[in-house]
């Protein structure tokens, strides 16, 4: 899969989601932040996109925890997206 | 490209969208032996389903006395009786039986001390025809609808039922007869167009709330059934009402619950007045969702709107104590500093009347068979779910009711398609000559249009006149001249071009063929909206006011009958209410008032 293609594929998974408050962060995220990633965090944010809304939205918001160093640093980016 | 070229998979049954409905009909279909396919744009559990979090509504009376009959009363009701009568009793009948079956499939519902389903009020919902609120509202906590596609996902796991993940369905197989054969379909990884040849084919595909530029969809929902029931010749039922909610946040759409007003949360306009004072002196901020959305657009039309191009309102509680919006409203700090940039202790949130819901679609009976305009079952052909009208909701739905139209006719559209096999109603057909013409040509001009119109523009053109000329609050100018816009969107809908030609995940031609079904949903909308020259529970116009001859503007004398939109010549006919029940006694027309 070339990178055009890995790319599209991530924006669907991220602007096509159970809720529309994911489709505007995880969409404004790979707009903004996701091409200023690192590769190891870029593999993070995969793993976050690939989770459900319900999962992923209390790691955002603080409410749970995240074990996974990493994960938790794309999540603090993940935080600092307002959208427009 | 020629027929011969598109590779052919043959099923029983194909069913198209994998949320609450899908799930559903697919679990009647592979637990009755029939071969079905389910395709879908997402991960079945990724379906906006999971945005439902009120619970769904049964009288099981767990808590609290409880009959079928209130809550088909209540619901007639709440349609403002365009609801079909033989349709809510059959759906409010059902809904013990769905909701207990789906605990059975492992729902993972709040329990009562003594391990009943815990029940609470909602909206609309009474005992005794409409004496006091009843508790009939069953939940898992605030995951209701994600709970509840868990376990239909699971059920249908066991089942064997065959997922297509990430393929978007294109167009419906008609034959000449009329009798629906299947549909053509586009998967996302390879590019490559299928034909799905289906005996029966069931469409789930959910809603089309991303036609309104202010919504609380999510962006699936772009009415991927709507457009192919119409591309197909079917004609849309009720599509004038749209269920609004008062506040969601301006530009963005999401959701700020009426809790922030309960709390204290006030609106105002430019004039930083409480303008709700003006419009209901006792209730003024908690007034109902329709007179404040009312009022919020009343301000935005006479000029009183905030910002730049003043189209919002503000709703503040700059005036609370930081450590109640703290400890009380901490999500909707977080949602208002996200989504609007705006921290909430610090400044009001912008806010506008959001498209929450459709009550139309495409017509059905209360088996789940789509139905033409006379009756009759087109063969092969089924529909459930928020893309169906059952009629159930009529001109307004009530909360919790989305939840059990799912469970009840997904379950009811797969038992037609096992009797409808069975009976010999409808037989194996052969593909007809040509059938792949006309989406194949689409997506040939698609991929060789030059000079065309942006995609992105040419939405957001539509989801901006959508939301201006018949939105919440409808008037005759705005919406004559809302169809001429429409009428000259559409042409740019046809001339859309894309600049990626790939094959593998183009997902700009996938937002292209998104935007041809939103089109159909937009002019079905505004043509119907524009011809019923009443008021009736969402659909509600400033030239028909509240008077004693038509109280709340309703017009029942001319207009209580479905609204039909045929796509070829955007034209309208009208049928009637189903006002006789199954068993019971008709609910008679009466003024809608709470």
């Amino acid at each position: 899969m070339d990178e055009r293609e890995r790319i599209n594929r991530l924006r669907w998974r991220c602007t096509r989601r159970a809720m529309l408050e994911m489709d505007l962060l995880l969409g404004e995220f790979l707009e903004r932040v996701f091409p200023t990633l690192g590769p190891e965090q870029a593999d993070a944010f995969v793993v976050l996109a690939d989770m459900e809304d319900l999962e992923l939205w209390p790691l955002i918001n603080g409410s749970r925890d995240c074990a996974d160093p990493v994960q938790a640093e794309v999540l603090a980016l993940l935080r600092t997206v307002r959208v427009k | 490209m020629s027929n011969s070229s598109i590779p052919v998979r043959k099923f029983d049954a194909v069913i198209v969208g994998a949320g609450g409905s899908g799930l559903r009909a697919a679990i009647q279909l592979s637990e009755g032996g029939l071969k079905t396919a389910v395709l879908s744009k997402v991960f079945p559990t990724r379906s906006h389903t999971v945005a439902a979090q009120g619970g769904v509504s049964a009288s099981l009376g767990n808590s609290e006395e409880d009959h079928w009959h209130w809550h088909m009363y209540d619901t007639v009701k709440g349609s403002d009786w365009l609801g079909d009568q033989d349709a809510i009793e059959y759906m409010c009948r059902k809904a013990p039986e769905v909701v207990v079956e789906l605990e059975h499939f492992g729902m993972p519902f709040d329990r009562t001390d003594e391990g009943k389903i815990y029940q609470r009020p909602f909206g609309g919902h009474m005992s005794n025809f409409g004496e006091k609120p009843v508790r009939r509202a069953c939940a898992a906590a605030d995951r209701t609808g994600h709970a509840m596609l868990h376990a239909l996902y699971q059920r249908n796991v066991r089942a064997n039922t065959q997922f297509f993940v990430e393929w978007m369905a294109l167009d419906l197989i008609r034959d000449e007869s009329g009798q629906v054969l299947g549909v053509i379909a586009l998967e996302m990884e390879t590019g490559e167009v299928v034909a799905f040849h289906a005996k029966a084919t069931i469409f789930a595909t959910g809603g089309a709330g991303r036609i309104y530029y202010s919504s609380t969809n999510a962006f699936i929902n772009t009415g991927d059934g709507l457009g192919m029931a119409a591309r197909a010749g079917i004609a849309l039922e009720d599509m004038e009402f749209w269920q609004f909610h008062p506040t969601g946040v301006a530009g963005a759409g999401v959701l700020i619950t009426e809790g922030v007003r309960g709390e204290g949360g006030i609106l105002r306009n430019s004039d930083n007045e409480r303008f709700m004072e003006r419009y209901a002196p006792n209730a003024k901020d908690l007034a109902s969702r329709d007179v404040v959305s009312r009022a919020m657009v009343t301000e935005i039309n006479e000029g009183r709107g905030c910002g730049p191009n003043k189209d919002f309102v503000l709703l503040d509680i700059t005036h609370l104590d930081p450590a109640t919006i703290m400890k009380r409203l901490p999500g909707i700090r977080e949602i208002s500093i996200q989504f609007a940039g705006i921290d909430p202790i610090q400044a009001p949130i912008p806010v506008v009347p959001t498209c929450h819901y459709q009550m139309g679609g495409i017509p059905t009976n209360f088996k789940g068979q789509v139905v033409s305009a006379d009756g009759v079952p087109v063969k092969g052909f089924y529909a459930a779910g928020e893309v169906a009208c059952a009629s159930v909701h009529g001109a307004n739905r009530l909360g919790t009711n989305s939840l059990l139209d799912l469970l009840v006719f997904g379950k009811s559209s797969g038992d037609s398609v096992i009797e409808d096999l069975a009976s010999g109603a409808i037989v194996h057909k052969d593909l007809p000559a040509a059938y792949a013409e006309r989406t194949l040509a689409r997506l040939h001009r698609l991929n060789t249009q030059t000079g065309g119109s942006n995609v992105n523009e040419t939405r957001l053109e539509l989801q901006r006149t959508m939301q201006k000329h018949c939105g919440v609050f409808r008037f005759k100018d705005m919406l004559v001249e809302g169809v001429a816009k429409i009428v000259e969107i559409e042409k740019a809908v046809a001339r859309t071009e894309i600049k990626d030609k790939s094959q593998v995940w183009n997902t700009a031609r996938v937002e292209a063929l998104e935007l041809d079904n939103l089109i159909e949903v937009a002019k079905a909308t505004l043509v119907s909206a524009e011809a019923r020259k009443e008021s009736r529970g969402a659909h509600v116009r400033d030239d028909a006011p509240d008077t004693p001859e038509n109280p709340n503007g309703r017009d029942d004398a001319n207009w209580h009958k479905h609204t039909l939109w045929e796509r070829e010549g955007s034209s309208l006919s009208y049928k009637p209410v189903t006002m006789t029940p199954l068993t019971v006694e008709t609910i008679a027309l009466k003024t809608r008032s709470y």
